[in-house]
């Protein structure tokens, strides 16, 4: 049994001022078309509305993306792929490629806090994380353009494979159609990229810095919308290429969906991520480490850290030591620079969060979370909660719940642990905390996961490559690897 | 305009210097030798760089070593592209002083400075990048993680192309900086205007003082001192192509600590065609990192 503290351990002498970013950077227009072929136009579906999700204030209109529409943003790819960017030489493709790194760093700030505004993420993130990933992703692929014949090892003349769908979702919208574009450009592909259809601004943000960059008409196309939208994407039939982040569950049907035609396919999917905590682990690098692994982006991330697997000899005083650390973290408005935990992204996502949180107290879990903690009383907002007492057979052991939800599980040796750590459909991230560097790489090498980081956790970097085992998908997003998706 | 008018504006003229540990010293030997254009008219009077100059970029270069190899590839690569971000504003310039030096037309010069600028923009890609060419694991035949991986060897002479003054000139440097050592350079003899006004460009390009060290000077009687230098590990004779005889030489003197040498050809070589790899894993280590694993 562990023991849980009544109060706030740490009472709050001194309280944080507000310490708001302010908005006036960003210019939001009422409504918001599609760009196709290098500039917006109307589409000709219904339109829909995006919401500010910590306070649910209506920011724009956004045009939903008909089948028709879909259409011409391929064709305009189509063109643009035969016509202009396959011929266009890998240095001049780099260059366009620099430029938009460029941009995107001048207006850092802009992308920053509208990321935070549709998103509802911490300021202090899309500043210091989602924005400066993006940049370093353009530039690293920039660099690849001209180097096509080094990416992959026995094909000295690589060939991009043509116009590529891309579906990303709402977690990290700009970094995810960093992660998807850059590559696909540098390659040589043309891209018509759908972003979520709850955060689709700084999307419409980068049309803008392609204009800005003075991209060729047609090599990037966005086309806003929900799953049908999507759908239509990805079941076109002049599309070479499927690039897929989301949902296990839509994953598979695009992959049903793609099977026995000749579009290639990469998919980023779920994940039940282990962290593994060893009982000569550096403890309070590993509170920290558990933390960020979880409440990192309110835990709407496919790799978080959402299975804590502690070692028994040492559950008690690190339960302690987390909570007392969870006790500290600032939940509420977005924009305020100490912002910790922002708001969930949409109400269906709450309901979601709520719904499996409510399932794992049912199920005899033992809930908890910091009493500090008071959440804003409009917008989206889940406390960062704490499941102990959880078996491996409690749905919020075994489901991807994509929130700040934490479950705690025990094991007394490695072997345990990694059997523990590997008992889920999903592969891949987890975490290995230990002082003893051969039993941290034994446990990696033991791990089905495409990302195992040992004393860290969530760190990303454009040269390194990212993606799943098992029902995490397949393919890899980054570094060398990320490039082969998108070249034959 | 008549230099005669009395009225008109005397023009101010730039003294050319050295380019050592960032600063832009006058040659230690108080030395000048004339630069002449294509036509064998005076361009300026040009620093004579010493053995003592040469021994002064050395330990800027060796000082500047630590904190330029330590600094993340991602930052190196920002340090390339920021210098093609220059070199393209003050690409007017560089046009002139091509055209005057190797007495080509504008149109031949533009494109030698396109290439240029070019060519380092593709160096700034490579900073991140070569190491995933070259490093890899190696599946030995036992419980350990082993991995290999390049890093820099360190101070690198360079004695740079003589016919080829920016291109040739950039095509050198680019490949040593982007892998993390640094450079003491001996620019074009005839030719050193490029050298002189890149080095006002790396001085404004966020490079570190010491990561680049340009002397303009007469090589032969410096280029033996860098290449029995205890302190320098790697030697590029690219510069040296005409005189087999000379490279032999500081071939041969590079011995004595066993430097690194990059070989030149027999003919100086067509720097637009693109840059073999061993222009960097020439200035490269392996390093081999072997960690048992187990429970």
């Amino acid at each position: 049994m562990v023991k849980v503290p009544e109060s706030a351990p740490v009472a709050s002498l001194f309280e944080y001022a507000p310490a708001p970013e302010s908005r006036s950077v960003v210019d939001i227009k009422p409504s918001y078309g599609l760009f196709v072929d290098g500039e917006f136009v109307d589409g000709t579906g219904e339109s829909f509305a995006t919401i500010n999700p910590a306070t649910e204030e209506h920011l724009a209109h956004v045009a939903e993306a008909s089948e028709a529409d879909v259409d011409r943003a391929v064709k305009a790819a189509r063109r643009a792929y035969d016509k202009v960017w396959s011929k266009m030489s890998g240095r001049e493709r780099a260059k366009y490629l620099f430029r938009i790194a460029r941009i995107i760093q001048e207006r850092a700030k802009e992308f920053a806090v509208l990321e935070t505004l549709d998103n509802g993420k911490p300021i202090k993130e899309t500043r210091d994380f989602d924005v400066p990933t993006v940049a370093a992703h353009f530039f690293y692929y920039a660099g690849w353009a001209d180097k096509l014949a080094y990416a992959v090892p026995g094909n000295p003349a690589p060939k991009p494979l043509g116009v590529a769908a891309q579906v990303i979702p709402w977690n990290f919208p700009l970094m995810m159609l960093a992660w998807k574009v850059a590559p696909a450009l540098a390659a040589g592909n043309t891209v018509v990229l759908k972003p979520a259809e709850t955060t689709p601004l700084t999307a419409l943000l980068f049309a803008e810095v392609c204009q800005e960059a003075g991209l060729p008409n047609g090599v990037v196309n966005i086309v806003t919308g929900a799953g049908a939208t999507g759908a239509a994407l990805v079941a076109h039939p002049d599309v070479n290429k499927v690039a897929f982040t989301g949902s296990t569950d839509v994953g598979r049907t695009i992959a049903r969906q793609v099977a026995g035609t000749s579009k290639r396919l990469t998919l980023e999917l779920g994940g039940k991520g282990a962290n593994i905590v060893y009982e000569d682990a550096p403890m309070d690098e590993a509170v920290e480490g558990v933390v960020n692994g979880i409440f990192f982006n309110q835990g709407h991330v496919c790799c978080a850290g959402s299975r804590l697997l502690v070692q028994e000899s040492i559950q008690d005083e690190f339960l302690e030591r987390l909570q007392r650390r969870m006790e500290t973290l600032r939940v509420g408005d977005p924009l305020d620079k100490n912002t910790d935990i922002g708001a969930i992204n949409s109400a269906e996502q709450l309901a979601r969060i709520t719904e499996l949180a409510q399932a794992g107290e049912d199920e005899g879990a033992n809930r908890w979370s910091p009493s500090s903690c008071v959440l804003p009383e409009k917008g989206f907002f889940f406390a960062p909660t704490l499941f102990t007492d959880v078996s491996q057979t409690h749905r919020v052991a075994r489901e991807e719940i994509f929130g700040p939800v934490l479950s705690v599980l025990s094991f007394r040796t490695p072997t345990e642990a990694v059997q523990k750590a590997n008992n889920t459909p999903f592969g891949l991230s987890a975490g290995v905390w230990s002082e003893k560097g051969s039993r941290t790489l034994w446990t990696a090498n033991q791990l089905r996961a495409g990302v195992v980081w040992a004393n860290s956790f969530n760190k990303f970097d454009a040269t390194s490559p990212f993606g799943g085992y098992k029902e995490s998908g397949y393919g890899r997003e980054g570094g060398r690897q990320g490039l082969e998706g998108y070249l034959k | 305009m008549s230099t005669q008018n009395t009225s008109a504006r005397a023009q101010v003229r730039k003294t050319y210097k050295l380019y050592v540990g960032g600063a832009f010293p006058r040659s230690e030997s108080g030395q000048v030798y004339p630069a002449l254009d294509s036509k064998g008219a005076l361009v300026a009077n040009v620093a004579l760089a010493s053995r003592k100059d040469a021994r002064d970029a050395v330990s800027a270069a060796r000082k500047a070593f630590g904190g330029w190899s330590s600094k993340t590839a991602y930052n190196r690569g920002q340090v390339l592209y920021r210098i093609a971000e220059v070199l393209e504003d003050r690409r007017a310039q560089f046009v002139e002083s091509v055209v005057q030096a190797e007495g080509v037309d504008a149109k031949r010069a533009n494109a030698i400075v396109d290439e240029s600028i070019d060519r380092l923009v593709w160096y700034a890609g490579w900073t991140d990048k070569i190491t995933q060419v070259l490093s890899g694991a190696n599946p030995v035949a036992g419980p350990f993680f082993n991995q290999s991986s390049p890093e820099p060897t360190g101070v690198v002479a360079v004695v740079a192309p003589q016919a080829s003054s920016l291109l040739g000139l950039v095509s050198v440097i680019a490949p040593v900086i982007a892998t993390g050592n640094t450079v003491v350079v001996l620019s074009s003899f005839e030719r050193p205007v490029a050298a002189v006004n890149l080095a006002e460009v790396l001085a404004t390009s966020d490079v570190p003082g010491g990561v680049v060290n340009i002397l303009t000077g007469d090589w032969r009687p410096v280029a033996p001192w860098l290449a029995t230098h205890m302190d320098v590990n790697a030697i590029d004779l690219t510069g040296v192509a005409a005189d087999a005889d000379a490279a032999f030489d500081l071939e041969q003197a590079a011995a004595a600590n066993l430097k690194r040498v990059l070989r030149p050809g027999n003919v100086e070589e067509d720097f637009f065609l693109e840059p073999h790899l061993s222009r960097m894993t020439t200035f490269l280590e392996t390093k081999t990192v072997w960690h048992p694993i187990g429970k």
